[in-house]
């Protein structure tokens, strides 16, 4: 086998050490009744050439080179080379956890760095340095309003991504923690009225998405009014992160629950992503996940070490805040990069085209005769379209053009009948935009 | 300064003195060119009006060879498994294939949307079913989930599993048994499930004492959550028994298989009483493990909790295509947003076809082999506090050392030194100052000869030069940095340096948190 590095003579010398007289003596703990006396039933060993044939078959057979409108929580950005080519160093990949300072201070330094940008972009004092994905942070940083606040009871918006909502239920159930569902209102926002209503003396957190599902941004000034004034927590989560080139962040916000795919993360039929949790410096120690912090050395250098690891599993056990332990690290360090490379300027200008590009789109397609929903509130990249025909049918139509249509909300939104989201990013070009006018317009 | 000190320097070279990025930073540089927009331009304040950011703060900018060249030096302070042996007990530190990076990235993997239509999809759904189904014949369980993002996150898939049977039988009971060297993500895992944890004590052997299960198990029990083999790399001989114990009183058995690189076929957690157990596909498969990520914890579990795992589950559909199926009323819910991590799937699945039957087999052999060799070869100069036999991975003690004050943690850095990952450091917590040693099958006899050589050296040294060690890592470029100023005091981000009546020394002097 090409992965392993012995000979077989190799191996006899090594038992003879041992002193066993074959493997088997090795395995001789395992009762003899359960041990496999077969192969394993699985295909034989593929040569590197046929495992590559077999994964591009696989590749071809899963829309390779289609433009898409497809976004709802997973976005098609362009990715920098420089991403691929650093993540690659297999001083990045083939390493664990730094658990080791001395010899771990490339992933410490770019953690440390990735936590800043983080704090940067949300407003927040502090980031840790990652969750699994946007849902799961979400679901967690429920459970740290609820720590923090002592109460136990959380309001979530429907217009918060529903597989979000879906985690948080399957989190909650046995949390103790009664999750409530606030509306939206005509505008493509939480229903303020309603908000206020459902927020009791013991109410934890309260869950926003801004841009939310729909694509609008949500006034998170008022939301947090409402919040505040009933001693709750506001949590904005924030699943579409190039927004924050160009949208105010969440001041109001007491954690920001992030996914942070959109920066150089590939779509990857879903994952690994890169959920983050920022929040306020005070509330830091109820913060689930791994956190990097600066120190000295003993020569008095700079460094950087795992910290406030008394919060984790490892030490707390089960008092801990979460029992996250491996989370999305070479993922964040690809978010990293990519924060990087945009940076100060270039975050605005890729956020301002992906306003221009979905602007246009919507412009067109209502000029196409379709109407498109919660005019007049402000949003990002992406748009709920209303149509006359059913969107499965438009969808198909546009696959014969290799373009794959927006994201039909009937499955989640029944009320909003034959809509779909659409979305335009950086990569949707014109010619794509107007031949899915057409389309719409039936 | 001495005339030494000057040779040091001179042969250090800059990559010793990379500043954060945020140091390097001045305005009007940039590593991106955006294309011309080839739609109308638009003002963000028309169409954001007051919700307009204004400024970034602080974000970098700096160009693309800074780019390459930062993380390119950061990179070089790592230890890797690409650089030698990084025997971290438990985390299964083995090559990562790099094929299996190449696959993954092929273009219709890699950029899939998760809401593409399934009729388009085909590759990635095959590339799930058939990763299911080895690794339902490896496990010999019935059914499975690929949608846990890691190990701890399946803990908490299988015990939600567990819970909903159990609900479904009338009653979700009250506790979950956890033997005292389990890993720290169970009994956390069984708090997020809504369960009290008990502690199991661990026999003479370092085993499961039957005795104390038998007396702990009642009606309020609703699993024992077991690695198998156990922290200290031990098989539980009475597996069966324990599992009959559970099952007699009404109680699941849960394993947890951070360690399943000793078993793989060799023996199958369903064919010794497991009842659902996850796989760490970034520690037995190979994936990478990233500097702490993306991992992947696939649940599989036996018929009678199948009814409750997480919605979607890929199903062959009438038309004999493949496709999501939701509507599962007794599902236990989402774990996840979509399906899981894809990416790691993809590199799991490449890994067991580079491998087949045969080299599974002796993968799983190498690896018991090496251990046990490290073993052997360590005896003597260690103390061995369970000489009960080794599988994947064997637990030593610094009990021999600590009379000269010098503590696991101490050798793990002087093992620094000498070219090597340390060891898992203080783990299982049932082994007073525990030096915990997975080689994996990745190691040659030389590289394994050249860490016991270490090894046995550094115990000289304890008893000639205990200094040595406690001034340990003398060869990096920091050492013994000061974890506990880090934690008083924590500073976790970066900030600009502001003289009292000046301006940030960036040019940025807009801080957005202001």
């Amino acid at each position: 086998m090409r992965y392993l590095p012995k000979s077989e003579s190799d191996r006899e010398v090594m038992l003879r050490e041992i002193g066993a007289r074959s493997i088997d003596d090795l395995f001789s703990t395992i009762p003899a009744e359960y041990r496999l006396k077969r192969d394993l039933n699985i295909p034989r060993a593929y040569a590197e050439s046929e495992i590559v044939e077999f994964f591009r078959q696989r590749a071809a057979e899963s829309a390779e080179g289609y433009a898409t409108f497809l976004g709802a929580g997973a976005y098609s950005h362009y990715r920098p080379v420089v991403v691929d080519s650093l993540i690659s160093r297999g001083e990045f990949f083939t390493a664990y956890t730094p658990y080791q300072p001395e010899i771990a201070q490339g992933t410490l330094q770019s953690i440390f760095e990735f936590q800043t940008m983080i704090c940067e972009l949300t407003g927040m004092d502090v980031a840790n340095a990652s969750m699994y994905d946007g849902s799961t942070g979400a679901a967690e940083a429920l459970m740290m309003a609820a720590r923090l606040t002592g109460r136990h009871k959380s309001v979530v918006a429907s217009s918060v991504h529903p597989e979000y909502r879906e985690v948080i239920a399957t989190y909650a159930r046995y949390q103790g923690m009664p999750v409530a569902t606030i509306g939206y209102r005509e505008d493509g926002r939480v229903d303020l009225g309603a908000l206020d209503k459902v927020i009791d003396g013991e109410t934890a957190g309260v869950l926003i998405q801004s841009p939310n599902f729909f694509g609008t941004l949500e006034n998170i000034a008022a939301v947090g009014e409402i919040v505040h004034q009933k001693g709750a927590l506001l949590i904005v989560s924030i699943a579409e992160a190039i927004s924050l080139g160009i949208v105010k962040p969440p001041a109001e916000a007491d954690i920001v629950s992030m996914e942070a795919q959109s920066f150089g993360v590939p779509l990857g039929f879903g994952g690994p992503y890169c959920g983050v949790i920022a929040t306020r410096d005070k509330f830091v120690r109820q913060m689930p996940g791994r956190l990097v912090g600066e120190t000295r050395d003993r020569n008095g250098n700079r460094g950087f070490v795992l910290t406030l690891s008394t919060r984790e599993q490892h030490i707390r056990r089960e008092k801990a805040t979460s029992n996250i332990c491996t989370n999305q690290g070479l993922v964040a360090l690809m978010c990293c990069i990519f924060m990087t490379v945009y940076g100060r300027e270039g975050l605005k200008e890729l956020a301002t085209q992906n306003l221009a590009k979905a602007h246009y789109a919507s412009g067109e397609f209502r000029k196409a005769g379709a109407t498109v929903l919660f005019e007049g509130t402000p949003r990002f990249n992406e748009f709920v379209v209303q149509t006359n025909t059913d969107p499965y049918i438009i969808n198909d139509k546009l696959l014969e053009q290799r373009i794959i249509g927006g994201f039909p909300l009937k499955r989640f939104y029944p009320e909003l009948g034959s809509a779909s989201l659409w979305c335009c990013t950086e990569t949707t070009t014109k010619a794509s935009i107007d031949a899915a006018a057409k389309e719409v317009a039936l | 300064m001495n005339w030494k000190e000057n040779i040091r320097k001179a042969t250090t070279h800059i990559s010793q003195n990379e500043v954060l990025l945020f140091e390097r930073s001045s305005p009007g540089k940039k590593a991106y060119q955006l294309p011309p927009l080839d739609v109308p331009e638009v003002d963000p304040e028309i169409l954001l009006g007051e919700q307009t950011r204004e400024d970034l703060g602080h974000m970098p900018e700096v160009s693309e060879i800074e780019i390459i060249r930062h993380f390119t030096r950061l990179s070089t302070w790592n230890y890797a498994v690409d650089h030698g042996m990084y025997p971290l007990g438990s985390c299964t530190m083995k090559y990562n294939a790099r094929v299996n990076e190449y696959v993954a990235r092929l273009m219709g993997l890699a950029e899939a949307h998760p809401y593409q239509p399934e009729r388009i999809s085909q590759g990635a759904l095959l590339i799930q079913k058939l990763l299911r189904e080895q690794l339902l014949e490896i496990t010999g369980m019935d059914a499975i989930t690929l949608q846990p993002a890691a190990g701890a996150h399946g803990e908490l898939t299988g015990i939600l599993l567990i819970r909903a049977y159990l609900e479904s039988q009338g009653n979700p009971r009250k506790k979950i048994l956890i033997p005292d060297s389990a890993h720290g993500t169970n009994p956390a895992t069984a708090a997020m499930a809504g369960y009290t944890v008990e502690n199991l004590k661990s026999n003479s052997a370092g085993m499961v004492d039957i005795a104390a299960l038998e007396a702990q198990v009642n009606e309020d029990v609703a699993a024992l959550m077991l690695t198998n083999p156990n922290t200290l790399g031990v098989f539980e001989q009475e597996i069966h028994r324990i599992a009959d114990v559970l099952h007699a009183r009404g109680a699941l058995l849960y394993m947890d298989g951070a360690n399943m690189n000793a078993l793989v076929g060799k023996v199958r957690p369903g064919d010794f009483g497991t009842d659902v157990m996850h796989l760490n596909l970034h520690k037995t498969f190979s994936t990478p493990h990233g500097g702490g990520g993306p991992g992947s914890g696939p649940v599989a579990c036996k018929k009678l909790l199948e009814p409750f795992l997480p919605v979607p589950v890929v199903v062959t559909k009438p038309d004999g295509t493949l496709g999501f199926e939701y509507n599962r009323p007794k599902s236990i819910g989402r774990v996840r947003m979509f399906y899981g991590n894809f990416g790691m799937h993809v590199r799991a699945l490449a890994y067991i076809m580079a491998n087949g039957p045969d080299g599974l087999r002796q993968t799983t052999e190498d690896a018991v082999l090496n251990a046990n060799y490290i073993r052997k070869g360590m005896e003597g100069s260690y103390d061995l506090p369970y000489r009960t036999p080794t599988m994947h991975e064997v637990v030593f003690s610094d009990r021999l050392q600590a009379p000269k004050g010098i503590k696991t943690g101490d050798i793990a850095k002087r093992l620094i030194d000498y070219g090597f990952h340390p060891y898992t450091v203080s783990f299982p917590l049932i082994v007073p100052g525990a030096m915990m040693i997975e080689p994996t099958e990745s190691e040659s006899k030389a590289s394994l000869d050249m860490f016991i050589e270490a090894m046995k050296d550094i115990a000289k040294e304890a008893e000639q030069h205990p200094e040595i060690i406690l001034e340990a890592p003398h060869n990096t470029r920091v050492s013994r940095l000061d974890e506990t100023a880090a934690a008083r005091k924590p500073v976790l981000r970066w900030k600009p340096q502001i003289e009292p009546g000046q301006e940030a020394k960036t040019a940025v002097a807009v801080d957005v948190r202001a």
